[in-house]
């Protein structure tokens, strides 16, 4: 399967381990990732608030460019902002005349033309968990993440709006929590998976991200979880960067290493941690990942045996996983 | 001879004439259309006066045809043909024509409003000249009623049909009567205990010499006509001859399997393997559940059969079947409760202190799994707070964007319930409370002066992440507080779903078995919202209770009772009028191919294996023209709607093309032989 790839400015510097790991992974999973041609940044969340028809007309040019070169109608990108500023062009310059209108404009002073539609973006962890498919994925599985406890992290990026998520659900997504539990870890019900990192708040005003960033250290903490794993670069660096600055911001004491799914996948796919970009991270992953390998083999857990006197409930059945 | 047509407009009030020309459209007719030898227009043809008017021109004018275009023919079309009749017309001579919902109602332009209306009545004109005399066939009604679902809608139409002296089959698929309302602890706004006003009525149905109760039954086929229905039904094994138990539940007792109960105990509860859902199930009789049976399962066990003491055990039992002939259906079929689980972000199955609206109603209940004792999912720890919430999955595009009509109500009784029970603090999470019926307004006031929180805004998660101080170890319900504009973060120990009621699973097979429509929700369809909510568009079915919408208890027993009358009506009347529009076959062209057999939705066709053709039989027929169309030899004819009909009619909806290319528009020859 082909793929035009654009990669965005932040995995060419602080998130240059997604990168790494996503080109690590993509071969074996039978991704071919082909880089677009003279790409150019996405604008990210600055560019659309100050002036939007310079903002569509920058992503528009990334588009009209995969659209020209023909490597493949699906365009994947791995960060989130530059997925949901794609995947908003696209999809405002097909709803909107007068903005199709605008950007082809301008985008005709570069002999550029882009006609809505013509490019379907997705976002990789989309492209992981639909084209390759959890049971493909499975048997790639060499080194189970076995007795890991991992805090699924999916950010606020892509399953909103609506329109932009598609299948997934807005509200609860469960695909990354399955993608992990198919790679062996244990997965924990992390309530604020969809919850906003702060993003580019700490430039802007420290203390706002700091809260939002501790409450997700917090909620993982609680969790026991041993580490965050994410989709997103700017997820990434907030909780990894900045883990020290909320410690000593409320005298709190978090070491929770932040990594990306594609480098889970490619732990467990039997890869050497220094070829996914492992070790670059803030805070360590090494005591975290110190533990694959070295859980006991999990016996299959016997469904625990009701007391006599034990008066509890029932819980819910829970729904098949679709 | 040419036909003397008679051509009606009416104004509807301003409903027509305010976009259509109405004058003109009249005057058009009579100058533009062939055969018209009258044509008026009048404020309200539907009027007595109006009625009159059609009389006096037939009388007066020697009219042979009338065309009134007026509302839909759902509405007038029996007054107009009734008018026509009085005046000694065959009513099949009268033809309406839709201005009203076809034209005037879907569109504001009124020069195409004009164009559409004169293409209509062209066609209706065209069309009628070539009607033919229809005579109506009059068959018997078996007094017989088949009431399919036995809660509290069902028991109330069984009860009224029976105790007015007639015989009724009351079906079941569970293996007890009871429906929802036994499964609930207290009714609002009263706070009776609802299985004290419903089990005396469970006990009359089971008693009762006129009601043949099948209990653990389904319907499979239903065939006939109003009148006569043949009704085939599956009898579910029980794997306990009724005939020789006695109801004592030794073998209950002595089941060693136990499984969570789905149905009854909503999820919440246990039973054995061998069980009766409620103590006061009616009938007394106990299923042995064959998917979780150990005896089923592996071979062993038979722990029931070897204490019974009356030897009523019988594993061999198969299902059976019962064909039963009645006259009028009723479905009272009722609700499903919303799969709360399709909302995650509330949390229901990973959450264990959320709760369904159904689950706290059991353990609300004193027979029910806690015995009545309201408490967190380990059993024992009471709840020092609860959260209600409000419309979920109902009211919400997502879902359901209807109201679910009795939730408000729910959580009010629930709020006193626990306020009751533990000193509980309760906040109801809501979106505007709609408490609408008698003393129902009474009840939210009550709450009020009683100390539970109200408020206004959808909840937007439940969640267990903490983030403020008094929010560890608690259930934070997060909602917008619209009335005072801010985010509100209430920490509970419970929180309960107040799920909306939605149509049953297999709503739309049910409607399909019976012949009757559903709404795109899923509920089924009545013959009119307003004018007659019980009856459906297939004569001498009825509906009742939820299964035509959400409604409460006091709505679902009128309506039981309002089937039941109209019911009765259909059995004193003794016979019923069966309308002539049916398709026939015209033997020497039928080639025998039986395409047309399966095609049939009543299975009204049946195949002459000595003639070697297709017959159709007419009291069957709903005139629906499947067949007319299929039939590759043309050998089939919709009486009142043959192939002359429909060309004429398509003549004169193309009234202006075909003058625009010069053809002679003559009136309509009449077809040779049905056409």
């Amino acid at each position: 399967m082909r793929y035009a790839y654009y990669p965005g400015c932040s995995l060419t510097r602080s998130a240059e381990p997604y990168d790494l790991s996503a080109k690590a992974i993509a071969a074996p999973l039978g991704l071919s990732l082909q880089e677009i041609d003279d790409w150019n940044c996405c604008g990210a969340t600055e560019y659309i608030s100050i002036n939007r028809n310079a903002a569509y007309a920058l992503v528009g040019r990334n588009l009209a460019l995969a659209a020209r070169q023909g490597v493949s109608q699906d365009l994947v990108a791995p960060c989130s902002a530059c997925f949901l500023n794609l995947r908003k062009v696209d999809h405002y310059m097909d709803k909107y005349p007068a903005v199709r209108e605008k950007t082809n404009a301008a985008l005709a002073a570069g002999d550029l033309h882009y006609e809505p539609g013509s490019m379907h973006v997705r976002h990789l962890l989309d492209v992981v968990v639909e084209d390759v498919g959890y049971e493909a994925l499975q048997t790639r599985v060499v080194r189970p993440l076995d007795g890991l406890r991992v805090a699924p992290y999916y950010g606020c990026l892509i399953v909103r709006p609506q329109w932009n998520g598609g299948e997934v659900d807005t509200e609860y997504p469960t695909h990354l929590d399955r993608l992990l539990r198919t790679l062996g870890a244990e997965v924990v019900d992390f309530p604020l998976k969809t919850h906003c990192c702060g993003g580019h708040m700490t430039q802007i005003s420290a203390d706002t991200a700091y809260e939002l960033i501790r409450r997700l250290l917090h909620n993982a903490s609680e969790y026991e979880a041993d580490i965050i794993v994410t989709a997103c670069p700017m997820c990434q660096l907030n909780l990894d960067a900045y883990q020290s600055q909320v410690n000593r911001h409320f005298g709190t004491d978090f070491h929770l290493p932040v990594l990306y799914f594609t480098q889970m996948i490619g732990l467990a796919m039997g890869m050497a941690p220094a070829d996914l970009g492992i070790g670059r991270e803030i805070v360590s992953a090494a005591a975290a990942l110190g533990k694959i390998g070295q859980a006991a083999p999990a016996s299959p857990a016997a469904a625990p045996r009701r007391k006599r006197d034990d008066k509890a409930l029932p819980m819910p059945r829970q729904r098949e996983e679709a | 001879m040419a036909e003397r047509v008679g051509v009606y407009v009416c104004h509807c009030g301003s409903n027509i004439a305010g976009t259509v020309d109405v004058e003109g459209l009249a005057h058009w007719a009579k100058d533009n259309l062939d055969g018209v030898t009258v044509a008026r227009d009048y404020k309200f043809m539907c009027s007595s006066l109006g009625q009159e008017l059609i009389e006096q021109d037939i009388k007066e004018q020697g009219l042979t045809r009338v065309v009134v275009g007026a509302c839909s023919p759902h509405l007038h079309e029996k007054t107009f043909r009734r008018a026509c009749a009085n005046a000694g017309m065959n009513p099949y001579l009268c033809h309406m024509v839709s201005l009203r919902e076809q034209v005037s109602w879907v569109t504001s332009d009124k020069g195409l409003a004009y164009d559409k209306a004169k293409a209509l009545i062209s066609a209706g004109v065209r069309r009628v000249q070539l009607h033919e005399e229809l005579e109506p066939t009059e068959v018997p009604v078996n007094p017989n009623t088949l009431v399919v679902g036995g809660g509290i809608a069902g028991i109330q139409s069984a009860l009224e049909l029976a105790d007015a002296g007639y015989q009724v089959y009351l079906v079941e698929r569970e293996p007890s009567i009871g429906g929802h309302m036994a499964q609930f602890d207290k009714t609002f706004p009263t706070l009776d205990c609802a299985a004290c006003i419903l089990t005396p009525k469970m006990s009359d149905v089971g008693g009762h010499p006129n009601i043949h109760l099948l209990s653990y039954s389904e319907v499979e086929e239903v065939t006939g006509y109003v009148g006569s229905f043949h009704v085939r039904l599956k009898k579910k094994a029980r794997y306990i001859k009724e005939d020789d138990c006695t109801g004592c539940g030794i073998c209950i007792e002595k089941c060693p399997k136990r499984v969570v109960d789905e149905v009854f105990e909503a999820g919440l509860g246990y039973r054995k393997a061998v069980y009766r859902p409620f103590p006061q199930a009616i009938p007394k009789y106990p299923v042995i559940d064959r998917a979780n049976c150990t005896y089923f399962e592996r071979g062993t066990c038979r722990a029931c059969e070897k204490f019974c003491p009356t030897n009523a055990i019988d594993f061999e039992q198969a299902d059976t079947y019962l064909d039963l002939e009645v006259g009028n259906i009723i479905l009272a079929t009722g609700y499903d409760l919303f799969d709360t689980t399709q909302i995650p972000q509330y949390g229901y199955g990973r959450l264990a202190n959320v709760f369904t609206s159904l689950e706290f109603e059991r353990m609300c209940n004193a027979a029910g799994p806690t015995e009545g004792k309201i408490v967190l999912r380990d059993g024992v720890t009471q709840p020092k707070s609860v959260a209600l919430i409000h419309c979920v999955g109902s009211r919400d595009k997502r879902h359901h964007p209807y109201c679910s009509a009795v939730c408000c109500m729910s959580a009010l009784k629930f709020g006193h319930l626990v306020m009751e029970k533990t000193g509980a603090e309760v906040t109801s999470f809501y979106i505007d409370m709609r408490p609408l019926h008698k003393n129902y307004e009474e009840f939210y006031d009550r709450l009020q002066q009683e100390g539970m929180h109200f408020i206004r805004g959808r909840a937007a998660e439940v969640t267990d992440a903490a983030r403020l101080p008094g929010e560890d170890g608690k259930l934070i319900v997060q909602a917008e507080d619209t009335l005072i504009g801010r985010q509100r973060r209430v920490p509970v120990d419970m929180v309960i779903l107040l799920g909306a009621l939605q149509p049953r699973a297999d709503a739309r097979e049910t409607a399909i078995r019976f012949g009757i429509s559903c709404s795109i929700d899923g509920w089924f369809t009545e013959r009119h919202p307003k004018l007659d909510p019980v009856a459906t568009m297939t004569d001498g079915l009825f509906i009742a209770g939820t299964c035509q919408g959400p409604k409460d208890i006091p709505d679902s027993v009128a309506q039981g009772a309002a089937a039941a009358s109209r019911v009765q009506g259909m059995i004193s009347s003794g016979t019923v009028m069966i309308e002539p529009i049916v398709a026939s076959i015209d033997e020497a062209r039928c080639s025998g191919c039986r395409i047309c057999n399966n095609m049939c939705p009543f299975n009204a066709i049946d195949y002459l294996e000595d003639r070697g053709v297709s017959f159709i039989n007419a009291a069957l027929c709903k005139g629906c023209g499947t067949c007319v169309a299929a039939c590759p030899a043309m050998a089939i004819t919709g009486a009142h709607f043959n192939y002359a009909q429909i060309t004429a009619e398509l003549e004169g909806i193309l009234y202006d093309a075909m003058r625009g290319n010069g053809h002679a528009v003559a009136a309509p020859e009449p077809a040779a032989a049905g056409g």
